[in-house]
């Protein structure tokens, strides 16, 4: 299986890094590490431009992240109508960014850059699979 | 090195539907480009086609372009960086003539936008990102520039009204320009009650889709010197990229790929951002020229807000932007508004601009920007 199911609509659907759909749906959102130089990658890559090596693994993107900057789209490019309005945003974790969009559930009030996220894979509708930013339980 | 200039630069008007074909657009600005310079197109020694795909139906623009032009059969080809393609298409143009292989080269820029619904534009430029890990997520390129602005506001308390008055400013400017789609003055109130497109950036803080055609002549010196009473001389180039992925951008308070290639311009033409008389910034969105007085170095990182709030960037101010209208008064139709915006310069420094003359302008720079700042290409040109 590739992209086919990945996000609101698909582009295009085969790529070597298909098996991170496979980890969503077994609950993980993944990014990729050089084993020579141990670069970080998110969008994942299964090649290392600095080795020009292709020797790569996956490893969990876990713990939490810091909203970096977010934006609620009101309107929605043709395949997207029915999604808006939708927040996009971008997250920083360990080693990381990722875009991704806000879950709903967090009140439009709570939204701050710096605000504690974390990153889990989301059921859409026509089982299509994507991953969403969650706000992060409070410390006590 | 030799010397390179720019002996003509032409345009169609910028509008929301152009009623003609993008043949008969390009025809339009090479028209106006060629105008009271002595040479025959039989002198015109290459031609670059600059859009970006997937606008219109027609397959490899360039033969079509060169033909109707009457340029074949002169090499053709296609150059495509997004929103900043004519501008790349200078650059190789000014490599062309450098490197000795053509004397007199011209670039064509053109999109003809109304030919799809604004939603069916706004999912292109959103595949203009990365399509397998973002455009899924329905980034587009408004939202791409919220999320800056957003960062912006964040990190320096850069303020909704203060991102408005570049939208006051620029419509001001744009009321005069008889190129421009949009030539009606905004009144703050007005800018700030429309309708949030992508927050924080509401209707008037982007700029129109449009279509519309752009054409700069450029020569080796010798032959500029013979064929325009007032060449203007290309004496700084920069180009520079980022990722592709928002996700892979190190900063959000500045376009990093703007600051590297006016780096390069600044350094190539021996000058500082305090020599400039007269700028054109890619204003897509009233943040994106607030971005820009600060990648280009006309204000420290956080300080561009006091630029506008202090009208500096108006015709009589330190460091006039946009005098005439820019991308939010013109419109955009992606690949000619790099050409545009040379035009634009062209005229201040020979002093034949309508809209509004800078006093004395010998120093211009173009900023011209691709995609969600994946390019950038400063440009600067003297008199």
């Amino acid at each position: 299986m590739g992209f086919e199911n990945f996000g609101t609509v698909t582009f295009t659907s085969e790529a070597k890094t298909a098996d991170f759909i496979n980890y969503l749906g077994a609950g993980k959102v993944m990014a990729t590490r050089c084993k020579k130089c141990g670069t970080t990658y998110f969008p994942p890559r299964l090649d290392c431009p600095a080795c020009i090596s292709s020797d790569v693994e996956w490893f969990e993107v876990k713990g939490k992240g810091k909203l970096a900057s977010y934006t609620k789209v009101n309107y929605g490019p043709s395949g997207f109508e029915a999604d808006a309005p939708y927040t996009l945003a971008l997250g920083e974790f360990d080693g990381v960014q990722i875009l991704a969009r806000l879950s709903r559930d967090i009140g439009e009030k709570d939204i701050k850059v710096g605000m504690s996220l974390t990153v889990s894979p989301v059921k859409l509708s026509n089982n299509r699979l994507a991953y969403e930013f969650r706000q992060a339980e409070k410390e006590r | 090195m030799g010397e390179v200039a720019i002996v003509g630069a032409g345009q169609t008007a910028f509008t929301r539907s152009c009623g003609m074909s993008i043949r008969e657009l390009c025809f339009e600005a090479f028209k106006e480009a060629m105008e009271g310079l002595d040479i025959t197109t039989e002198k015109i020694d290459a031609s670059i086609v600059c859009s970006a795909p997937e606008y219109d139906k027609q397959r490899s623009p360039a033969g079509l372009i060169s033909e109707y032009l009457g340029l074949t059969p002169k090499p053709s080809f296609y150059v495509e960086t997004v929103c900043s393609s004519s501008t790349t298409g200078l650059r190789v143009a000014w490599s062309l003539i450098q490197a000795g292989l053509h004397k007199v080269v011209a670039v064509i820029g053109f999109q003809k936008m109304s030919e799809l619904s604004s939603r069916d534009a706004a999912e292109r430029m959103g595949r203009g990102g990365d399509i397998i890990w973002e455009s899924p997520f329905g980034l587009t390129m408004p939202a791409g520039y919220a999320l800056y602005a957003q960062a912006h506001m964040a990190r320096y308390g850069t303020t909704e009204e203060q991102m408005a008055k570049v939208r006051v400013k620029n419509s001001h400017y744009g009321a005069a320009n008889p190129k421009a789609n949009y030539r009606k003055e905004l009144a703050l109130d007005e800018i700030l009650n429309s309708e949030v497109i992508t927050s924080p950036l509401k209707k008037f803080d982007c700029c129109a889709n449009a279509d519309g055609a752009s054409c700069i002549i450029v020569a080796a010196g010798d032959v500029a010197k013979g064929i325009s009473k007032i060449p203007i001389w290309i004496i700084g180039l920069g180009a520079a990229t980022d990722t592709m992925s928002m996700a892979g951008r190190k900063s959000l308070t500045g376009l990093s790929c703007a600051q590297e290639a006016a780096k390069q311009a600044y350094k190539m033409a021996g000058i500082k951002p305090q020599d400039i008389d007269v700028a054109e910034v890619h204003d897509c969105f009233t943040i994106s020229e607030i971005l820009a007085y600060e990648d280009l170095g006309f204000a420290k990182p956080g300080e561009g807000v006091g630029l506008i709030e202090e009208k500096q960037t108006y015709a009589d101010g330190k460091i006039p932007v946009n005098v005439d209208g820019g991308l939010l008064s013109k419109g955009h139709p992606i690949g000619a508004t790099g050409g545009s915006q040379i035009r634009t310069i062209v005229r201040q420094l020979r002093r034949q601009a309508t809209e509004a003359q800078v006093k004395e302008a010998e120093i211009g720079l173009v900023h011209n920007i691709g995609g969600i700042g994946q390019y950038g290409n400063v440009t600067i040109l003297r008199r």
